[in-house]
């Protein structure tokens, strides 16, 4: 066992945010009436030319740069053949030779790294059409063509093959997205087809530094896809391997209901793509100045956010880079911070109470209805002792559901802690009065018996009083 | 030269058919044709860029923007098989 | 109004005056002639006139086109001379073609031409050769030789054609009509069907020099729907048109004179040069050491795109499909019975030149071997204004003589396929004829973007001439 080691790769491809199509004019707008986004260079009539749209260039270079790779001075367009009925021109236009940028990297921290990180190289990315789409469920003898994704900009982002284990495909997917995510360049929509993954994998004996025969996947519907289709295949090739058998270089799709990959009928056609140099579009250089400039521009990045977090706020590693891993959520962290919440507070009621109450509700973080201002106000009730921590539990959902404040709800369930002194002694005796053998016990030595005295008040108190100070009460009056 | 190329996988690349007499009578003609090409071995090449456009321009762009073509019925119309606003083809079957 | 053949566009421009009425007059004026004429020469794919006239006013208001069929035409059937193609409607125009209109032109007709513009004699059309108008057992060239033939004989005005390898020139040459192709980028592609992308340029084919500078005002310039087409200004070429040829270098290249060029070809070129010499222009010597490899470089690079340019023709979404309950079924079947004997044969040859193992030794070397053309051109240019060359290296030829061997039908393009490697702009004038009546052309080669030195050039030859003036008895 064991005795085998993967090696992934992945390829990526984010469908950017252009308004308009790469080569032509016609919207990007998803869910539009079949074949109703086209015109007649979408769509390869003949006599038709491409024109590059200036924001799908720039928002390469902006990927580029958020992934350290260079950013090629001069670059070209080529011609992908091949025949298919969702590629309208029977060419693909995308970049050979010449991508946009190459040679980068991303970090990655999988959870059960213990904290150590990791660099994936980044090989290449490139800008490409998109083709098609092909609809066969309820089309009956034969399969319909929808062009609407015909032309949709893609920037295909390829790894090097440095992915040792599905945990840190998976972790690479969740940060490549993030950064996209921060970038605004992609919605990186994975339904709607805005984030696709094709992953590959080949096992070697460990210690053996030659690759052995690939796999490609695809048909991976998620990230989770992603992890569960490696393990499945890292299984599938060491069983294959340990009966002495030989991995196939093929094309499996991943069934994700019966959570296995499937063999893609070899194709009858063999594969030979034949680029050449796009002849319709012209070279493309790009300045120093030019990058120089976007880079300037580019926000704030996860890895940066994250060391800022720790460093200005005084949180964890891990707490840090669960909140900056969604770019919203570092966001609302931040803004909640900025209204006056202590950030570890923030941190910690944000991550589990807030998550957890959104969660339990099927409510996405886009939803939340708590505003960074609401959510500061809370604690600060907290912070100054108006409420307890046990009591904010309760309001928090209460914020979710009444969309009401803090305030108005402690103020309207009159939940108010309650830190007169006078009244919780007087419950004190009446608790001590009542409860002779916890007390017994307490005074022989057994401390933990100040729980129950402790419970008993707030219960009289319905939860309002003040732990800290009956705490104190009782250990004077038992003293 | 006709060991060069494999006529069938060539035209199995190009989607093409090719009869019994028109495999023979291609397979001469391209042979003949490669046969001439052939010659360019006599250019010394090295260090020479390969041209690929002849038009000296470069960066050309167009901008962001979002023209509606509504040429959607037009098409469909004159397609040689539509179903709806589809335009159908024969089953694809090697795709999931 | 009774026979149009004479007329050029200025003529008719200036018989219309703007008016509705008198442009009907010529245009069923042209429409008898094409009824006449056309059984005998094939010219036309399609021949219509407008329903209504309400002409647009402008240089061209009123004037009847005729357009090579490859170039889209909104409404029209746009076949390329191909079986492909049938049904293809297009719902736009090219660039040209909106241009035309805006110019206040009447489209008329498609012109037959080689499918896709693969050929040098219009035998490979679909719709059936078109036949020379000097001698209805020749051909007229190609591709663009329905143009050049409906131009020649009087069945149209004026025509558009494109020019991939000499298809403007060399048909211009064998109908003893003007054709011209513009430098690359000057006109704008958008529209026209696809043959070699960085080849490919549409240009005039008229009666006389004066008639293809006004095509080529109404049509050059920028198009933001062509990446290729060139930003540089357009020069008024009809304003600076002149016979003013004095001081004025003209090169004969010693490589144009080899083996193979017809003795009565070669005879008119010399004639012309003395007859530039007359005029006050200076002959000068000059070399274009690589003019031999044109062919070879050219059927490696305009075959390859020409590959990849009709991959689209699949059946899928326009023109024909030939039905099957299979995929590849469907498109092998569609592309067999769409695509003829010369378009396979340059699909599989271009599909070669790009496959995986040959790519560095065929395409990748043609494309190496296409950068000395234009250094040969940029040298030469540094000597002389303008080139004189022979546009075919024969009189037409006839039907069938060279449909067994394309190899030899490929050498007919040897003069003019080096402006298209280059990106330079070319044209073609009635040089003369043989003792028989067959047409000859003379070819003139410019400065890439210096089409206005090269109309006037041309315009020097044929004030100074009369070939331009000769009609053909039909």
């Amino acid at each position: 066992m064991n005795t085998y080691e993967p090696v992934i790769g992945l390829e990526v491809h984010v469908q950017l945010a252009t308004k308009s199509k790469i080569f032509c004019a016609c919207s990007t707008k998803f869910g539009s009436e079949p074949n109703a986004n086209t015109c007649p260079i979408c769509m390869g009539l003949p006599g038709t030319l491409p024109v590059l749209n200036e924001q799908a260039l720039r928002l390469a270079m902006k990927v580029g740069l958020a992934l350290n790779t260079t950013i090629a001075k001069r670059i070209k367009f080529d011609r992908k053949n091949y025949f298919y009925p969702d590629l309208p021109k029977a060419y693909q236009i995308s970049q050979y030779d010449m991508p946009v940028c190459a040679h980068g990297g991303l970090t990655i921290q999988p959870e059960s790294s213990g904290g150590i990180t990791k660099q994936i190289g980044i090989t290449r990315a490139h800008l490409e059409e998109d083709a098609g789409k092909l609809l066969h469920e309820g089309v009956k003898d034969g399969s319909w063509v929808d062009y609407n994704r015909a032309g949709i900009p893609l920037l295909e982002i390829v790894s090097e093959p440095d992915i040792r284990s599905p945990e840190e495909a998976y972790d690479y997917l969740t940060r490549l997205k993030a950064v996209l995510l921060y970038l605004e360049v992609s919605d990186c929509n994975m339904e709607e087809g805005s984030l696709r993954c094709d992953a590959n994998v080949s096992l070697r004996p460990k210690g053996e530094s030659q690759f052995g025969t690939k796999v490609e996947i695809k048909n991976l519907n998620s990230f989770k896809a992603v992890q569960k289709a490696l393990q499945y295949e890292i299984e599938r090739q060491t069983e294959a391997l340990e009966q002495g058998e030989k991995i196939a270089q093929e094309t499996r799709l991943w069934n994700d209901m019966q959570g296995k990959t499937i063999s893609m009928r070899s194709k009858e056609h063999a594969h030979d793509y034949r680029y050449f140099p796009e002849p319709d579009l012209v070279p493309f250089t790009v300045t120093e100045k030019e990058i120089e400039a976007v880079r300037r521009a580019l926000p704030e990045l996860p890895q940066a956010r994250k060391e800022r977090f720790v460093k200005n706020f005084g949180l964890s590693d891990y707490d840090a880079s669960v909140l900056v891993n969604d770019k919203v959520l570092g966001e609302y962290f931040e803004n909640c911070v900025k209204e006056g919440a202590n950030a570890k507070l923030a941190c910690n009621w944000i991550q589990t109470d807030l998550l957890g109450a959104l969660n339990e509700r099927c409510l996405s973080f886009d939803q939340n209805p708590i505003t960074p201002k609401h959510l500061a106000g809370m604690l600060a009730l907290i912070e100054n002792n108006t409420i307890s921590g046990k009591i904010g539990k309760d309001v928090l959902p209460l914020m979710i559901d009444e969309k009401k404040t803090a305030d108005q709800i402690v103020k309207e369930k009159n939940l108010v802690q309650v830190t007169d002194t006078k009244l919780l002694e007087d419950i004190a005796e009446r608790v001590i009065a009542a409860n002779p053998n916890p007390v017994e016990q307490y005074k022989s030595g057994k401390t933990q018996a100040i729980g129950f005295l402790v419970g008993q008040i707030m219960k009289e108190t319905k939860g309002k009083a003040n732990p800290k100070i009956v705490n104190e009460i009782l250990q004077k009056k038992l003293s | 030269m006709s060991e060069k190329f494999n006529i069938d996988s060539l035209a199995d690349l190009a989607r093409i058919r090719l009869k019994k007499e028109e495999k023979a009578k291609l397979t001469n003609d391209l042979s003949k044709i490669l046969g001439y090409v052939e010659a360019l071995g006599q250019l010394n090449l090295e260090g020479i860029e390969p041209t690929t456009h002849v038009a000296k321009l470069e960066n050309v762009f167009r901008a962001d923007e979002v023209k509606p073509a509504l040429v959607r019925e037009e098409v469909l119309k004159h397609s040689p098989h539509r179903e709806g606003n589809f335009f159908k083809v024969p089953k694809v079957i090697d795709q999931a | 109004m009774t026979n149009p053949e004479p007329l050029t566009i200025q003529a008719a421009a200036r018989f219309i005056q703007g008016s509705s009425e008198k442009a009907r007059t010529v245009a069923e004026a042209l429409k008898k002639r094409v009824d006449q004429l056309d059984k005998s020469i094939n010219a036309y794919i399609q021949f219509q006139l407008p329903k209504t006239f309400e002409i647009k006013q402008g240089p061209l208001a009123g004037v009847p086109i005729s357009v090579k069929d490859n170039l889209c035409t909104h409404g029209w059937e746009t076949t390329c001379g191909s079986k492909v193609l049938k049904g293809f409607i297009p719902p736009y125009d090219a660039t040209v073609i909106r241009k035309l209109k805006e110019a206040g032109a009447v489209i008329v007709g498609k012109c037959n031409m080689d499918e896709f513009a693969f050929g040098s004699s219009n035998e490979s059309s679909a719709f059936g050769p078109v036949k020379n108008p000097w001698d209805l057992t020749r051909v007229p060239g190609g591709s663009s030789g329905g143009s050049a033939a409906a131009v020649s004989s009087g069945e149209a005005i004026a025509a558009l054609g494109s020019d991939t390898g000499g298809s403007i020139r060399q048909p211009a040459s064998f109908c003893s009509v003007v054709g011209l192709k513009p430098t690359y980028g000057r006109v704008s592609r958008y529209g026209l069907v696809a043959f070699g992308s960085s080849l490919d340029q549409i240009g005039p084919i008229t009666k006389t020099v004066e008639d293809a500078a006004l095509l080529l005002q109404v049509m050059a310039g920028h198009d933001p729907l062509d990446s290729t087409s060139a930003q540089e200004p357009v020069p008024h070429y009809t304003e600076k048109l002149s016979k003013q040829v004095n001081g004025l270098k003209i090169g004969l290249a010693k490589e144009h004179f080899a083996a193979g060029l017809d003795p009565d070809v070669e005879k008119a070129i010399r004639q012309a040069a003395k007859t530039y010499q007359d005029l006050g222009a200076k002959i000068v010597d000059i070399s274009l050491p690589h003019s031999r490899f044109a062919v070879h470089v050219y059927y490696i690079v305009a075959t390859a795109e020409a590959s990849s340019n009709l991959g689209r023709y699949d059946g899928v979404r326009y023109g024909l499909r030939v039905p099957s309950s299979n995929l590849t079924e469907m498109y092998i079947d569609t592309r067999d019975q769409g695509f003829g004997a010369e378009a396979k044969r340059r699909i599989l040859l271009g599909t070669f030149v790009l496959s995986a193992g040959y790519y560095d030794a065929y395409y990748l070397r043609g494309l190496k071997a296409r950068t000395f053309f234009r250094r040969d051109f940029e040298e030469a240019f540094k000597q002389v204004d303008v080139i004189l060359t022979p546009t075919a290296p024969t009189p037409p030829f006839k039907l069938g003589e060279k449909t067994g061997d394309p190899l030899a039908m490929y050498l007919s393009d040897l003069y003019t396929i080096p402006a298209n490697l280059a990106g330079n702009p070319a044209i073609s004038i009635p040089g003369g004829f043989t003792n028989r009546d067959l047409p000859i052309g003379i070819q003139l080669i410019g400065k890439p973007f210096d089409e206005a030195t090269l109309l006037s050039t041309a315009y020097a030859f044929e004030q100074a001439t009369d070939f331009h003036k000769k009609k053909p008895r039909i």
